[in-house]
């Protein structure tokens, strides 16, 4: 699903963002990226979205070499992307319901379809009671559970969650991580970046960390399981 | 379903494309006064060239109005006698392009001429009367345009009895040349304004993409084309224009009705049934047009100059 391979950043300035990262993720995992701030997580999960390109070596993504991605075809490209954001990036002057469909308004979908699949993306987050609030006045847990609805409205295969539960306590963190859990069940493939690490031992899954840049560990490789 | 969605894909693109009309319009209705303003400075700036316009199509009904009224005046020779004016004026009754002739004998000319000067005293001290007979001459109507009408004049020079002819076209000719000059002027004045109010527009849409940021930034994020994008901007553009074209119509034909009263006043006194006319409809429709195009235009020019510059980060 995701193959870095020799990837580096550098920015202008001479700032070194990654530095000779591989590693290969299939379809159908769930891996989370940790590493100090500054250590290159945002940046990885950049690449992968395309909202940066790499200066060196090769980005495979869902079948796609996105090295040779063409500015124009970004945009498909990050449909198959589910982005997730620690400060959620909603929309504030509309309804929590637009929101939601925002990315199936952008694909070009019928009126109906969209109601269909926002109200199931809602009721999985478990807000759809929620649907015609404005996103300012739920709770932060809440709002981060309409940035993940918005983020599997579209069914995409794969999702990327950059500090899901940055600004949550223990208990709405969990409950997220939850929630990711079960879209693992259901086949998509999840990278997320986050430095709680005592969430992340809890969850048994392969875990990737970045310091300064480079890979220093990736769990699976110590501990094949 | 992916057939499904293919058959339905022209609907759902009408539809999707009411829906941000209607969107952009909500939007501008939301920041009434802001839009309002914006729509009265485009109106105002469409509005000046519009209204010299119309002004120049009256002007110019007038003068040809006027080419009609248009008579010559043919001073005869002092030598002429009232007799040989007389059978002078019989003559030119026949003339193919002349439609009605007036004699002023010259006792008719002293005795206005005393009437009028208050010099009758004077003239009692001359021994004979030194004013000439006058033929005023109406041209046949098929004949008063400038350039017929100044053959005739010189026609009339030619007789032997004549002195001076004096063609009143004069001024008509004038007022036609300056109207000229003035249409010329009001196009360059178009031109100018049109510009503005690509400027206004495009400035306008400008600050509203500046405004628009985060989302702009999020759609990106979503999966968004750069037409998905551009799309709302581009409609907004379109009403700002419209809007204003409506605004600049409402301006023009007030103007006009405000005038039409003292101008009938004013041209009943020259005993004329003139009647200031407005827009017709086909002009609306093309100021209509000329303004949301105007709008589209301005529009486009902003969102490729700044959307492009728009990238989440």
């Amino acid at each position: 699903m995701i193959h870095f391979d020799n990837v580096s950043k550098r920015y202008p300035g001479g700032h070194t963002g990654l530095s000779n990262v591989s590693f290969r993720i299939e379809p159908e995992e769930m891996v989370f990226l940790t590493g100090h701030s500054g250590a290159g997580k945002s940046t990885l999960l950049k690449l992968i979205g395309l909202l940066e390109r790499s200066s060196g070596g090769q980005v495979h993504v869902n079948g796609r070499n996105l090295t040779r991605l063409k500015n124009r075809k970004i945009p498909y490209h990050r449909r198959d992307v589910g982005m997730i954001f620690q400060d959620h990036r909603l929309l504030h002057d509309r309804t929590v319901f637009d929101n939601v469909a925002l990315p199936l308004v952008v694909s070009g979908l019928g009126h109906k379809e969209i109601g269909r699949r926002v109200r199931a993306a809602l009721d999985k987050v478990g807000l759809l009671y929620k649907e015609k609030e404005p996103p300012a006045t739920l709770s932060g847990g809440e709002q981060q559970r309409v940035g993940i609805a918005r983020a599997v409205v579209s069914k995409p295969p794969l999702l990327l969650a950059d500090e899901p539960t940055g600004n949550l306590d223990p208990d709405l963190s969990r409950e997220i991580m939850d929630l990711f859990s079960q879209f693992n069940q259901v086949g998509v493939t999840l990278l997320i970046a986050t430095h709680d690490i005592e969430l992340i031992n809890r969850m048994n899954k392969r875990i990737l960390t970045l310091s300064k840049g480079t890979l220093t560990r990736d769990s699976q490789a110590e501990d094949p399981a | 379903m992916s057939a499904r969605r293919l058959l339905n894909a022209p609907q759902i693109w009408l539809q999707r494309h009411a829906q941000v009309a209607l969107a952009s319009l909500g939007r501008l209705f939301n920041n009434s006064l802001g839009s309002f303003m914006t729509c009265a400075v485009i109106g105002i700036a469409l509005a000046l060239p519009i209204g010299l316009h119309v002004i120049l199509n009256n002007l110019q009904s007038i003068s040809g109005g006027w080419d009609s009224g248009a008579s010559i005046s043919l001073f005869l020779q002092q030598t002429v006698s009232d007799d040989q004016a007389a059978s002078l004026a019989e003559k030119l009754r026949l003339h193919q392009r002349i439609e009605k002739v007036e004699l002023v004998t010259k006792q008719a000319a002293l005795a206005e001429f005393r009437r009028l000067s208050g010099f009758g005293e004077a003239l009692e001290a001359l021994d004979n009367n030194p004013l000439p007979a006058l033929l005023v001459i109406q041209p046949k109507t098929d004949y008063t345009s400038a350039e017929t009408a100044q053959l005739l004049v010189r026609e009339l020079g030619l007789l032997p009895e004549a002195d001076i002819v004096q063609l009143d076209l004069q001024w008509v000719r004038r007022l036609q040349a300056i109207t000229v000059i003035a249409q010329r002027a009001v196009l360059v004045l178009a031109t100018l304004l049109g510009l503005a109010v690509l400027l206004i527009i495009g400035n306008t849409i400008r600050l509203e993409i500046q405004n628009r940021q985060a989302e702009i930034e999020i759609t990106k994020l979503i999966g968004a084309t750069n037409a998905f994008i551009r799309r709302p901007f581009l409609y907004t553009g379109f009403w700002y224009g419209l809007f204003g074209g409506i605004i600049a119509w409402l301006m023009v034909a007030i103007s006009v009705t405000l005038l039409r009263g003292p101008v009938a006043n004013l041209a009943s006194l020259y005993e004329s049934a003139f009647d200031l006319s407005s827009l017709g409809w086909l002009n609306v429709i093309s100021l209509l047009a000329a303004s949301a195009v105007l709008g589209l235009v301005g529009s486009w020019l902003a969102v490729g100059k700044h959307l492009s510059a728009v990238e989440p980060s």
